[in-house]
């Protein structure tokens, strides 16, 4: 029972890391429909950031993060206006090829800054604590701790503020929404922004527990999109969902079929959930 | 530059291929050539699902590490003869193809470019932990050079040249019967629009799954002759790198150009001869490059020129854009009806 448990935590664990990656790249989707497929690499640029203000400069964790977010968000905002915004009317094709060269810019780059070894982020949360009788590493609550209340503060700010329901007017009626006066310019980076910074907090709250290297991205992000598929494309809710069973069918199978196949079971789930529905399990009604 | 189009063109970059080798000092320059041969070909097949049919396969690399992977294991393995085990890489990759699209045709734009790259993945892990058939991370050595074929013996850089160059022209020549026929045109139709081809009594389905095969089949060949060439394999080798390669190649030439790949794969392929300093740095240079050229230079080098050379036509003979404009017009309106 105890090792079902700790499976538990551990699903919740990399559920909640996957939402938060997903919930970014669902957000970018909904409003510029384009797969941005550099998302993974934004991930990888907050863990090298909080990384270096960790070890480099020996600022605190949450400092650290705070700055790999605000980092990342910059950079996601420069992505949006020096390549996504100048191929706004170009064919879905060219939205694609130019993810991919984002990618291996900020890949190389990283390799060129970093080198390609791994690194190890050091964290303050290094203790096992014991919580009824069952022991968890202390960092692994943090995660799903920050995850789930960032998971919490974003739906507020989705749906209770104005800035907010903007973003929402804009993932259902483009044109519509531009007619009540909402400025999809500064809609779109603001999205950029808050994707970056979702990536960026995901990756710094998981790397003390995993490797910092400039590859990290890849797997990620293509699992995230394995998320927001059987979540349907743009919603909201599903990235959350989606992420929580990735998490935990990785972890459950891991631990009960076999360690070096767990990074498959997410793609295999994903051919075969297409195979029988072509539209995603949880497609909002509207949607394509 | 008029005696640069059409068949002259084409005779001029065979005998430049031809006499290369007489003029590359070493055999290392050769090699690369040859490996630039292989790139091209695979570089082919991904134009004809990417560029002529319009959808964005991600695991063309993938397809091409099955090529491989199937002559180094035949080969070292099993013992099987080269020019078996090369025969039955293209059959390999084009039955998974047939069902890998069969699964993510089904699929459009985005999806199914998302798919790919998940099966692309699942290929690159498969081949990575299924260490009893692909030996794992270590990867394949002593895959056997091609075989002799009567009195040709392919064991110096230079055969191996001139063997990947046959197939390099085989490959472009069937290349150009299938863009030219009736076929071609219908990959084009869905290209431009799934209803107005199903609109045309095309079947779908069919000839999006015949075009996948197609393409993959290129890239299984060439994986199987890259496995001769360079006679070691890797699972690097199924990495989304080599699809990203690829996918720039194309996009540099021309895509949906029948010359944009090759020229793509030679030119990149050259600067990054040029560029070898940075060594796995490149991408700091050409990720911006891909992007620059997806923004001012969409069509590439090849399907640019091809473009401005069309417009000038048009300008000459002011009676033709009025009547192509009117067919353009007819079937918008029945689109739209």
């Amino acid at each position: 029972m105890e090792l079902f448990f700790q499976q538990l935590l551990n699903g919740l664990t990399v559920g909640g890391v996957y939402s938060l990656v997903a919930l970014g790249l669902t957000l970018v989707y909904g409003i510029l429909h384009v797969p941005n497929f550099a998302h993974g690499t934004f991930y990888m640029a907050g863990a090298f950031v909080g990384y270096y203000l960790m070890t480099a400069l020996g600022l605190n964790y949450w400092i650290a993060m705070l700055g790999a977010a605000a980092a990342v968000a910059v950079l996601a905002m420069l992505a949006d206006r020096l390549v996504f915004h100048p191929l706004r009317n170009a064919p879905e094709l060219h939205d694609m090829i130019a993810a991919i060269g984002i990618l291996l810019f900020l890949e190389a780059g990283a390799q060129a800054v970093f080198g390609a070894e791994f690194h190890r982020m050091p964290t303050p949360y290094g203790q096992v604590v014991e919580i009824f009788g069952l022991t968890a590493p202390l960092q692994r609550l943090l995660i799903i701790a920050g995850a789930f209340s960032l998971m919490v503060l974003l739906h507020l700010f989705l749906n209770y503020t104005v800035i907010g329901s903007t973003i929402i007017a804009m993932a259902q009626n483009r044109d519509g929404a531009a007619l009540v006066g909402i400025d999809a310019t500064r809609v779109t980076l603001l999205v950029f922004a808050i994707s970056g910074a979702l990536a960026a907090i995901a990756a710094v709250l998981y790397a003390p527990i995993n490797l910092v290297y400039p590859a990290m991205g890849n797997l990620v992000i293509t699992k995230a999109f394995v998320i927001i598929i059987l979540g349907g494309m743009g919603s909201f809710p599903g990235a959350i969902v989606g992420g929580l069973i990735i998490g935990m069918a990785e972890s459950f199978g891991g631990f009960y079929f076999s360690t070096d196949y767990k990074d498959i079971i997410a793609f295999v789930l994903l051919v075969v959930i297409l195979s029988f529905r072509p539209q995603g399990l949880f497609t909002p009604k509207g949607a394509r | 530059m008029k005696l640069l189009q059409g068949k002259a063109g084409w005779t001029l970059l065979a005998v430049v291929a031809l006499i290369f080798p007489f003029f590359a000092q070493n055999n290392y320059l050769l090699s690369v050539a040859t490996q630039a041969f292989i790139m091209a070909i695979a570089a082919l097949g991904l134009n004809l699902i990417t560029g002529y049919t319009g959808q964005f396969n991600l695991a063309h690399g993938a397809f091409m590490a099955v090529g491989a992977y199937t002559v180094g294991i035949l080969t070292v393995d099993h013992h099987v003869p080269f020019w078996v085990a090369f025969l039955l890489a293209g059959v390999v990759t084009a039955t998974l193809g047939f069902f890998v699209g069969l699964l993510s045709l089904r699929l459009k734009g985005h999806y199914f470019s998302i798919f790919t790259l998940c099966i692309s993945y699942i290929m690159f892990l498969l081949i990575e932990k299924w260490e009893s058939l692909t030996h794992g991370p270590v990867g394949i050595m002593g895959i056997p050079a091609p075989s002799g074929i009567g009195p040709l013996q392919f064991g110096t850089p230079l055969s191996q040249y001139y063997l990947v160059l046959a197939f390099l022209a085989l490959a472009i020549w069937i290349m150009a019967r299938i863009v030219r026929s009736l076929l071609g045109r219908s990959f084009m139709a869905v290209r431009n629009s799934d209803e107005l081809a199903e609109a045309l009594g095309i079947n779908l389905m069919r000839t999006k799954t015949l075009s996948f095969v197609l393409s993959v089949t290129y890239a299984g060949f060439a994986g199987a002759l890259y496995a001769g060439q360079v006679r070691f394999l890797g699972p690097d080798l199924a990495s989304e790198t080599v699809t990203f390669d690829l996918v720039m190649f194309t996009l540099v030439g021309g895509i949906g150009t029948l010359l944009g790949p090759l020229v793509g794969t030679f030119l990149v392929t050259w600067l990054t001869q040029s560029l070898q300093f940075l060594q796995d740095y490149r991408m700091v240079v050409f990720g911006p490059v891909l992007i620059a050229l997806i923004i001012f230079l969409p069509d590439g080098i090849v399907g640019t020129y091809l473009k401005r050379r069309a417009r000038r036509a048009d300008t000459a003979k002011p009676a033709a854009p009025a009547a192509t404009q009117f067919v353009e017009t007819t079937a918008k309106a029945k689109h739209h009806a």
